[in-house]
């Protein structure tokens, strides 16, 4: 009841990180609830095409990698910014926005080819999730893109400046959640 | 401790410039009286549309006085609304009432304000976030207001917008965005307050001895942050449904008006329910929650005791917030859904149930033995206890399978759920107006007009919602565009007129309200920091507080409301007080 010396109050984390965390536990549960619709349509179709009957497994694959390898550059990225090494940043994640637009690239080559076969989110259940889920997931790695790309730019002006390591922390932690939920889209839609 | 990064550097020096300091302000204080103003103003807006609708349920086919003729021929020919102009006007004010009105006034407006002063912060962690969440806000709001004027109209599938219906009627596509919009705002609002106040608390202010206010406001934003992304993923659905013609929520050879419907079909109608609820039952406690933070602190400080349970009060509030997660489909008892199902979800209606009446049970007890001080705030604060207890009780029955399935969708459902955020949370919003304002404005609201406000407001409402109960027992429907239709109606028609007038006199009674809170700003007798003999941390700095709040970062030593401590000659020591 009575008074007691203060101590300081506070969870530990930064700010910024905490922040990021909290958002990613929103994204979460906005991922969960489209993989829940996926679950819940398929279990309730009569019928479901394999993924891999139409669907472009190899891109997929080839894109799986482009992903996986970017987040593996934005691990050295983070590397070199706490290092404090202005030049091995930018090479990192210069190599991280550029895998990130390979992956755009490939995708759009998928969806040509998707629309060129008269297949669209209207055709049929199955490509309506595909086509939904995809793209936004797609929407994230553009979000990512403009992230990274932001981080690189201030990287010239911003480099001393006491946040910016806990900032390429945080566009860090996001990227590796678009990888994640990629890595389960993948088998969802085009294996099983 | 931690480094308050965005506070800090932001906020060195106060703002210049007009546009700057009131606008397009990065300061948690003119945010919430931002939030406050507007939310206040969606509020009268989602109740003029109910006025309509009023008239017409009270008087159907009759032409609406004066508006009437002011109402486009094709929404109001010859001043009697049509039916798809009545679905209209009730999906936009359940909408704006719930999304607009009710959660930017608890959160955007006290919390904002009030939050990061009781835990004795400089601002909120992000303040330019929490300036883009208001700008997010009132585009959304306004987009979705602006669909009464837009081609299509507005949305008429009410706020649930359960498909196929919301697929098919014309105006939902507005709808969805302008969610998306007001969602995305909330969101970030629910992050910019879980790190303010995990982060940003002064010295001493550990977890229990942060406000009940402060608790409310920590819960209901877990709730925001993790019921509002399935909503908004269910609304991205919809919206695909709407734009890119996928069949998410139609299913297989729907036939509309003879026609089968044009979509491939093979989706689940059912998907959308669960969705929406699994958001909208956590969503009644995002209305109700803050509310009840409001009045404990009104309470405490009222009674002049520490509040009864101030344990019990919070573990209360975060067993409501977990448990809102698994009792959602208590709404669709009547949807389809097996009988193993609803079993598990009667029970945990059961459940929840238990620690609301714990809440109640403890501010109730509250009032034992205190020198009760008659505030126009304490009056508001004593109101909620009863008024929302009617509303908690009423929902047993709704809860439970066999009752809900004749009760479903009558006007027992809607005098439920408007004692329970109408009597309940706006009675509570309206005490902390009144508690608060001498925080915003240095000045206090006149107590004469309050008690007036408060009595007629009081008992108006009761005449609103009341008459609603009698009528869904005897079978009336919901969303019902003309009772008269239905012969076993025309026995409770008398009741319609009751509620339509006494919905009225709730608008005249809001008259001293608005009047008094102008006038208060700029004439009401001036108050200083702290007029109500408070402990809490806002009423240690002044009022209004500067930008940057406190002179000095406050330290805490003691638990929130130390009122009438032993051998002390002041009956109250605030919390930033370290000996008695
Ligand atoms: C204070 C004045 C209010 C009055 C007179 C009022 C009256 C009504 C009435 C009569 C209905 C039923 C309409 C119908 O079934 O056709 C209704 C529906 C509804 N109200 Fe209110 N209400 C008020 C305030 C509020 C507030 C503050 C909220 C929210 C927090 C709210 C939320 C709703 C919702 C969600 C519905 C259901 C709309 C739908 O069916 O889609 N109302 N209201
Ligand atoms: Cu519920």
């Amino acid at each position: 009841m009575a008074a007691s010396a203060p101590q300081c109050a506070g969870s530990g984390v930064s700010n910024a990180k905490l922040g990021v965390w909290l958002f990613l536990a929103s994204e979460v549960m906005l991922f969960a609830t489209l993989f829940t619709t996926y679950l819940v349509l398929r279990l309730g179709s009569a019928s479901w095409p394999r993924g891999w009957e139409t669907l472009n497994v190899p891109l997929a694959m080839m894109n799986t990698f482009v992903l996986i390898t970017s987040s593996v550059t934005m691990v050295l990225a983070y590397a070199k910014a706490v290092e404090r090494d202005l030049a091995g940043f930018r090479k990192f994640m210069g190599i991280t926005i550029l895998l990130g637009f390979a992956f755009l690239a490939v995708k759009s080559v998928e969806y040509g080819t998707k629309f060129h076969h008269h297949h669209y989110p209207s055709t049929n259940i199955f490509f309506a999730i595909y086509f939904t889920m995809t793209g936004l997931h797609g929407l994230h790695v553009i979000g990512g893109i403009i992230v990274n790309s932001a981080l690189y730019y201030l990287s010239g002006k911003e480099w001393d400046h006491p946040l910016f390591v806990g900032r390429v922390e945080g566009a860090g932690l996001y990227w590796h959640f678009v990888d994640i939920v990629w890595i389960f889209l993948f088998p969802a839609l085009y294996l099983l | 401790m931690v480094t308050h990064d965005a506070a800090h550097d932001q906020h060195a020096q106060a703002p210049s410039g007009w546009l700057r300091a009131y606008v397009f302000s990065v300061d948690h204080k003119v945010i919430g009286l931002q939030y406050l103003m507007t939310s206040m103003l969606f509020l009268l807006a989602g109740f003029g549309l109910m006025l309509l609708m009023r008239w017409q349920l009270a008087f159907p086919g009759q032409p609406i006085p004066i508006i009437g003729k002011l109402l486009s021929p094709s929404l109001a020919p010859n001043g009697v609304m049509t039916g798809e102009f009545y679905n209209a006007l009730g999906a936009m004010h359940g909408t704006i009432m719930v999304f607009l009105g009710i959660v930017p006034l608890a959160v955007g407006a006290f919390g904002n304000y009030v939050l990061p002063l009781q835990i004795g912060a400089p601002d909120m962690a992000f303040p330019r976030l929490n300036m883009m969440s208001y700008w997010l806000y009132l585009p959304g709001g306004l987009l979705m207001l602006s669909s009464f004027i837009l081609p299509g109209g507005a949305a008429q599938s009410g706020w649930t917008s359960y498909p196929p219906l919301s697929i098919i009627n014309p105006g939902q596509t507005v709808w969805l965005l302008a969610m998306v919009i007001i969602i995305t705002s909330s969101l970030l609002g629910a992050i910019n307050f879980l790190v303010t106040t995990l982060n940003m608390r002064a010295r001493g202010m550990s977890l229990w001895r942060m406000p009940v206010f402060v608790w409310a406001q920590l819960v209901t934003s877990v709730l925001l942050l993790l019921a509002f992304p399935p909503l908004e993923a269910a609304a991205v659905l919809q919206f695909m449904d709407r734009v890119a013609g996928t069949s998410f929520y139609i299913p297989s050879d729907l036939v509309v008006l003879g026609l089968r419907h044009r979509a491939s079909g093979g989706g689940q109608p059912l998907l959308w329910q669960h969705l929406f609820w699994f958001l909208a039952h956590p969503e009644v406690y995002v209305l109700v929650l803050p509310p009840m933070g409001i009045v404990a602190e009104i309470m405490a400080a009222n009674t002049r005791k520490p509040l009864h349970g101030y344990k019990t009060i919070v573990l209360g509030m975060i067993s409501v917030g977990v448990m809102s997660f698994v009792v959602w489909a208590h709404h669709m008892f009547i949807s389809g859904m097996s009988p193993i199902l609803s079993n598990f979800f009667l029970v945990t209606t059961m459940i929840i149930s238990v620690p609301s009446v714990a809440i109640l049970t403890c501010l109730i007890y509250s009032l034992r033995g205190g020198s009760i001080r008659f505030t126009t705030p304490m009056l508001f604060a004593l109101a909620f206890l009863p008024m929302f207890g009617i509303g908690g009780l009423t929902g047993l029955p709704l809860g439970l399978t066999a009752t809900d399935i004749y009760l479903h969708d009558t006007y027992y459902v809607i005098g439920h759920f408007h004692y329970v955020v109408v009597t309940g949370s706006i009675i509570g919003l309206m005490a902390g107006v009144y508690h608060w304002f001498p925080k915003w404005f240095g000045r206090k609201m006149d107590d004469r007009l309050g008690r007036i406000h408060f009595w007629g407001t009081l008992l108006s409402m009761n005449g609103v919602f009341f008459p609603m109960f009698i009528m869904g027992m005897a079978g009336v429907s919901r969303r019902l565009w003309d009772p008269t239709a239905q012969a076993h109606n025309l026995t409770t028609q008398h009741l319609n007129v009751v509620s339509t007038a006494s919905a009225y006199l709730l608008l005249l009674f809001q008259a001293p309200f608005i009047y008094n809170f102008f006038h208060s700003i700029f004439k009401g007798q001036k108050s200083e920091e702290n007029p109500w003999q408070a402990t809490t941390l806002e009423w240690a700095c002044p009022s209004p507080p500067p930008h940057g709040n406190f002179e000095k970062p406050p330290c805490v030593y003691r638990e929130p409301y130390d009122y009438s401590p032993r051998g002390c000659e002041r009956d109250y020591i605030p919390q930033n007080v370290e000996a008695a």
